[in-house]
């Protein structure tokens, strides 16, 4: 207790579960109250937001370097074990903390347009509060099972609202798959907490960080087998390779479901898994590496994948498994790249919520548009879009401005953040080459990057209309309800890089600083400052990069040569295989998927189970059990020749034994 | 006085009153036998508060019963031992509740619910070895009709397959209980039943004592069950009626594991503890948990798919037992709880369903959430809490499964793990496949959602499965000291 506001920090999960409680009694009894669910929905969040911004400041104004401890009630007390359920505040909680529940206000408000006409309109505010409940959970828990609580409570949430509209199969596939494909990473974070109990005699983050320098020897297999088992979590909830495949088919989600959940706030989970546990990979340099390359590939292979998608949402899905790897990049460098890291997480909360609900924006009017005629097209094709500028100003001006801040366009906020992991990275190359590799990666990286966006861009809202004559009439901007937090959004995404503006700029990095009591002890091992000199060249490269995929995708595509999707021709070749994904959907399917299922089905099941264990060995005894007993019914078969033999037989062998 | 007579009237009552429900006219008895199993509920309840976790064994009454062949009437509880009893008159009024309109001979039935209830108790608080194979054996009787009179098409088969393999493990037992007794009885000269004096005979490992624990191994394993002793409960399962099912699963099942922590781990700790034994066993175990869960997974019937996850959750209960520390145990004794109450659920939301539908067949449903929200709700909600999702019980009882059995069998306990995964495939497909998806049959399109009846035996299930999972520590804090003893009078033991 520090008798400041942020002792009521509980209060902001408690607002969203509270809100999650009431919607869902509502959804189930009262699904058409629909200004009560809006009130309780959108009203909890801002309550937790202004929770989160009282707590801020209440922790700001303590200036400690201590993490505040909030223990509330003894969870699993068993002999060496003693967890309890506890919240703790500090630097990198209370960012997170305002990033979710502020960019999560603006997202269920709206929520409130995008939904408005939805049958599920209660049971889609009950899940978004429930995911908040969870998501703040996962930031604020003191210990790994109370994070793990809500890492996988948010992952319940993104289950359920993936396959919202449950009655079409391939919603409720994708929303099993999400859900499946994060219990494989899971897996790795439950065996990483059963070592770290084992190793250093509790989960919580204070003990175990402070324990972790002497209870592991630095580069050891321990503490590398813990590190690379979270990451494997990581690479679950952040969408990283192997286990990505989940996060493009989440899109079957409601759009702003994508924007809160599946861009801003869930998906960045294990980068902020990572960063809390800093010290840990600080102390195991080859996962570290891993981090940083796993992310620099993945940052790389899924941009190659956005070149060639025409769902809207898909260019934006694989957008954001690109930017996540930028950001495993940035904490898989360790040291000061953590806060970069953490930079990125909150600038690309900002650009990406906004491009997802702009997105979001343009969906709903195409299917408003299409609805009216009632055409089958499809709704989020790039291909039928084109020109929606005219018809949808704000939302053009402003997602243009998230696509220069995604882009690496200065001075907008995505700029400062990705030129600081590339330059943390290049940084690190000076002392370990592999990192001029990642660096070198990021680099490409970002150059597609700036093309697919403004590919993106071109291909909707530029060019000449290919949505149809008919619907054409219908297009239009969305309510206010929906354009107000985009304006916000992009407001945030324009001007956000001042969150961290670095010394180069003449700004004071308020966010490095204010992160150092977090990042100071993830210092992996003292990396030379770059020259200012070498900073300026490498800004010069970014910048290059970031123009040169602006301009080229500008003069290289040509919108007026697009047809509608439902003309378009096949592709072929490389771009068959890139619009394909890399085919690695099929080729999990085929080597995983489909023989686990067959190997149950018809080894397991129907030969193990039931000819071997059931038919040969359990009815098998039964039948010998019966073939035995109809032997002794042939013996007593009424004749009385053979009973006398018998007992003859039997007198011999009596006499036999008596006399031998 | 509480103490004294509170074990003896959880045996006598239900018996009694079952004999006489069984007289009543049938639309009275389902009204008496709920009320009679509310009694007894009632009756173990000041069990929780007034138990006092030392360790040792309480409200204990002892009475001499054979007196010529030392056989006594003993019974008592400790801290694993109550919350067997209390979650058998737990669930046995959500039983008679859940089957309500159950057809056919209502009195027969839910008599013989009730005596079945002596049974199960009379297994959890015997002390005395003779009183708990008769309890064993009585047991089977009533659930051998419940399965072959009210059971499905197959009913004949499973009940008596059921009764068969149960029998032939029992007996095997039977013979270990003798051969003790009468070693025992040699050894020091007296011939006694009792529970301590057969324990304070027990230590030394022998020829003998591989063969007994065999006996005992086979008995257990068979009701666990371990593979590949579990092909009755597949059968068991889908055949028996609902409550049936409930039972079976929910209590029937923890009699086996329930066997090994009081009989088998601190009669033959030697034998238990041998590298072989522990080996088998463990491995045992992760094949029930992997195996368990693959089939489950391709199971078209969804009570089968129910049971081959049994088989997989009584797996982690297995290695938990058998890893011997204070978290595993007391995580083992956990899910045998949680099994009992998700599972229990799981097998009460079928059943409700299938009174509609008349099918068990997962195929037969899909897009049902439309149509009974709040089923599909409560149905999200225990599918959730049977694959571990944490905030709900079956969280804590697997995780403190695994973080107890790391500590000497890491590599096991890293293939067990696999199983979170494998239970989400198994259970969330199937939750798909009826309630997501879309409705195309249209007969499903008339379903009618929960009745308030349906709902009172649902409730306390939900209520179990978020009080477990966010504040557990009333339960902890009962079946430590018994977790605690029980690991100090196993784990010294010398290795042979």
């Amino acid at each position: 207790m520090t008798g400041t506001a942020a002792d009521f920090v509980w209060l902001a999960p408690l607002l969203a579960l509270a809100g999650f409680v009431l919607n869902g009694a509502l959804a189930l009894w009262r699904p058409a109250a629909k200004t009560a669910v809006s009130v309780i929905g959108v009203g909890v969040l801002v309550g937790a937001f202004v929770v989160a911004v009282l707590t801020f400041r209440a922790f700001a104004g303590l200036e400690t370097d201590v993490p505040l401890l909030f223990r509330y009630w003894s969870w699993m007390p068993v002999g060496e074990l003693q967890l309890d359920v506890a919240l703790q505040v500090d630097q990198l909680s209370t960012v997170m903390l305002l990033v979710v529940t502020g960019v999560g206000s603006l997202i269920h408000l709206f929520s409130v347009g995008y939904m408005r006409e939805d049958p599920g309109y209660a049971r889609y505010f009950a899940y978004l509060n429930l995911f908040v409940f969870f998501m703040l959970v996962l930031v604020l828990g003191a210990n790994f099972a109370v994070l793990f609580v809500g890492w996988e409570g948010v992952g319940l949430c993104s289950y359920l609202l993936i396959g919202f509209w449950f009655t079409e199969t391939v919603n409720a596939d994708a929303g099993r798959k999400a859900f499946v494909v994060n219990r494989i990473g899971d897996f790795g974070f439950l065996l990483a907490m059963l070592m770290i109990f084992w190793a250093t005699g509790s989960l919580d983050f204070g003990a175990v960080f402070g324990q972790a320098p002497a209870a592991f020897d630095a580069g050891g297999a321990a503490i590398t087998g813990i590190t690379l088992l979270l990451f494997l979590g990581c690479t679950g909830k952040s969408a990283q390779i192997p286990l990505y495949t989940w996060l493009p088919d989440a899109m079957q989600g409601p759009t702003p479901v994508s924007a809160l959940i599946h861009a801003a706030t869930m998906v960045t989970a294990g980068v902020y898994l990572v960063a809390r546990c800093g010290v840990l990979f600080a102390l195991a340099p080859l996962s570290s590496a891993v981090v940083a390359g796993t992310g620099a590939l993945t940052a790389l292979f899924a941009a190659t994948i956005a070149l060639k998608q025409w769902d809207i949402k898909r260019v934006l899905a694989y957008s954001t498994i690109s930017q996540l790897g930028y950001m495993f990049l940035a904490v898989g460098t360790g040291g000061a790249a953590m806060a970069a890291g953490i930079f990125h997480l909150a600038t690309h909360a900002f650009f990406k919520a906004l491009l997802f609900l702009g997105s979001g924006s343009v969906i709903f009017a195409m299917h408003r548009a299409y609805h009216a005629t009632h055409s089958p097209e499809d709704a989020q094709d790039m291909r039928n879009m084109g020109g929606l500028r005219r018809f949808m100003p704000w939302t053009a001006m402003l997602m243009w401005i998230a696509t220069l801040a995604i882009a690496g366009v200065p001075f907008f906020s995505g700029f400062f953040s990705k030129d600081e992991i590339l330059a943390a990275a290049f940084a690190r190359g000076t002392v370990h080459p592999q990192w001029l590799v990642f660096w070198a990666i990021g680099l490409v990286a970002a150059l597609l990057t700036a093309f697919y966006m403004t590919r993106l861009m071109l291909y909707t809202f530029h060019g000449p209309n290919r949505t149809g004559e008919r619907e054409r009439q219908h297009l239009a901007e969305a309510p206010w309800m929906m354009t107000g937090p985009l304006l916000v959004l992009g407001v945030l995404s324009a001007v956000g890089g001042l969150l961290n503006l670095p010394a180069l700029w003449g700004g004071n990095a308020w966010l490095h600083h204010w992160l150092e009591p977090v990042t100071e002890s993830a210092v992996v091992d003292a990396v030379p400052p770059l020259s200012h000199g070498t900073e300026w060249v490498l800004v010069g490269i970014a910048v290059a990069v970031a123009v040169l995929g602006v301009v080229g995708a500008w003069r290289l595509l040509k919108p007026a040569g697009l047809v509608p999707a439902r003309e378009a021709p096949a592709e072929r070749g490389f771009q068959r295989v890139l619009r394909n994904k890399w085919y690695v959907d099929e080729i999990y399917d085929a080597l995983i998927v489909r023989p686990i299922v067959w190997l149950s089905r018809e080894v397991l099941w129907k030969r193990v189970d039931q000819r071997l264990v059931d038919g040969a060995g359990v009815n098998g005894a039964a039948r010998a059990a019966r073939a035995w007993g109809a032997l002794g019914t042939r013996l007593q078969n009424g004749q009385v020749g053979v009973y006398v033999a018998l007992f003859v037989v039997g007198v011999l062998l009596v006499l036999w034994r008596a006399i031998g | 006085m509480y103490e004294r007579w509170a074990l003896t009237a959880l045996l006598v009552w239900p018996l009694v009153a079952g004999l006489g429900v069984m007289v009543l006219p049938a639309p009275r008895a389902r009204a008496a036998a709920l009320v009679a199993s509310l009694v007894e509920f009632a009756i173990s309840a000041p069990l929780w508060w007034t138990f006092v976790p030392d360790g040792g064994m309480q409200f204990l009454a002892d009475y001499a019963w054979i007196p010529a062949w030392g056989i006594r009437y003993t019974v008592g509880v400790d801290g694993i031992s109550l919350f067997m009893v209390l979650l058998t008159t737990f669930l046995m009024p959500l039983s008679v509740l859940g089957s309500w309109n159950i057809p056919r001979r209502q009195p027969a039935f839910f008599g013989l619910l009730l005596i079945l209830t002596t049974g199960m108790i009379g297994v959890f608080v015997s002390l005395d070895l003779f009183l708990f194979y008769v309890m064993w054996e009585v047991m089977l009787i009533p659930m051998y009709f419940i399965i072959g009179v009210w059971g499905g098409d197959n009913r004949l088969y499973a009940a008596i397959k059921f009764f068969i393999y149960t029998m032939f493990g029992s007996l095997l037992m039977l013979v270990a209980i003798l051969a003790l007794y009468t070693a025992a009885g040699r050894a020091t000269g007296t011939y006694s039943f009792a529970y301590t004096h057969l324990l304070s005979q027990a230590t030394q490992p022998g020829p003998t004592a591989w063969w007994l624990f065999g006996a005992f191994f086979l008995a257990f394993a068979i009701k666990v069950p371990l593979f590949p002793f579990h092909t009755w409960l597949p059968d068991a399962h889908v055949e028996a009626p609902t409550a049936g099912s409930v039972i079976l699963a929910g209590i029937l099942l923890k009699m086996g594991t329930y066997g090994f922590l009081r009989f088998a781990l601190p009669l033959f700790p030697g034998v238990a503890l041998h590298e072989t034994v522990q080996f088998a066993i463990v491995a045992l175990s992760l094949v029930g948990i992997i195996y368990g869960g693959l089939v489950a997974m391709v199971q078209p019937d969804f009570k089968k798919l129910i049971a081959y996850s049994s088989v997989s959750h009584l797996g982690f209960v297995m290695l938990g037992i058998w890893a011997l520390t204070l978290q595993s145990v007391q995580g083992a004794l956990l899910v045998m709880i949680n099994h009992g109450i998700s599972t229990g659920a799981l097998f009460f939301l079928v059943g409700m369903i299938y009174e509609r539908r008349h099918s068990r067949m997962i195929d037969a449903y899909g897009g049902i959430a439309r149509v009974v929200p709040l089923f599909a709700a409560i149905l999200t909600v225990v599918s959730l809490s049977s694959i571990g999702l944490p905030g709900t019980n079956g969280f804590v009882g697997e995780f403190l499964v695994l973080l107890g059995a790391f500590r000497h069998y890491p590599v096991a306990t890293a293939i067990a793990t696999t199983g979170v995964i494998i239970a989400a495939a198994y259970l969330l497909w199937a939750l798909q496949r009826i309630i997501f998806n879309p409705l195309t049959d249209p007969e499903n399109e008339r379903l009618t959602d929960l009745t308030p009846r349906e709902l009172l035996v649902l409730v306390p299930l939900l209520a179990c499965i978020v009080w477990i999972g966010v504040y557990p520590k009333p339960f902890l804090r009962r079946m430590e000291p018994a977790a605690r003893a029980l690991i100090e009078q196993v784990r010294p033991a010398p290795l042979p």
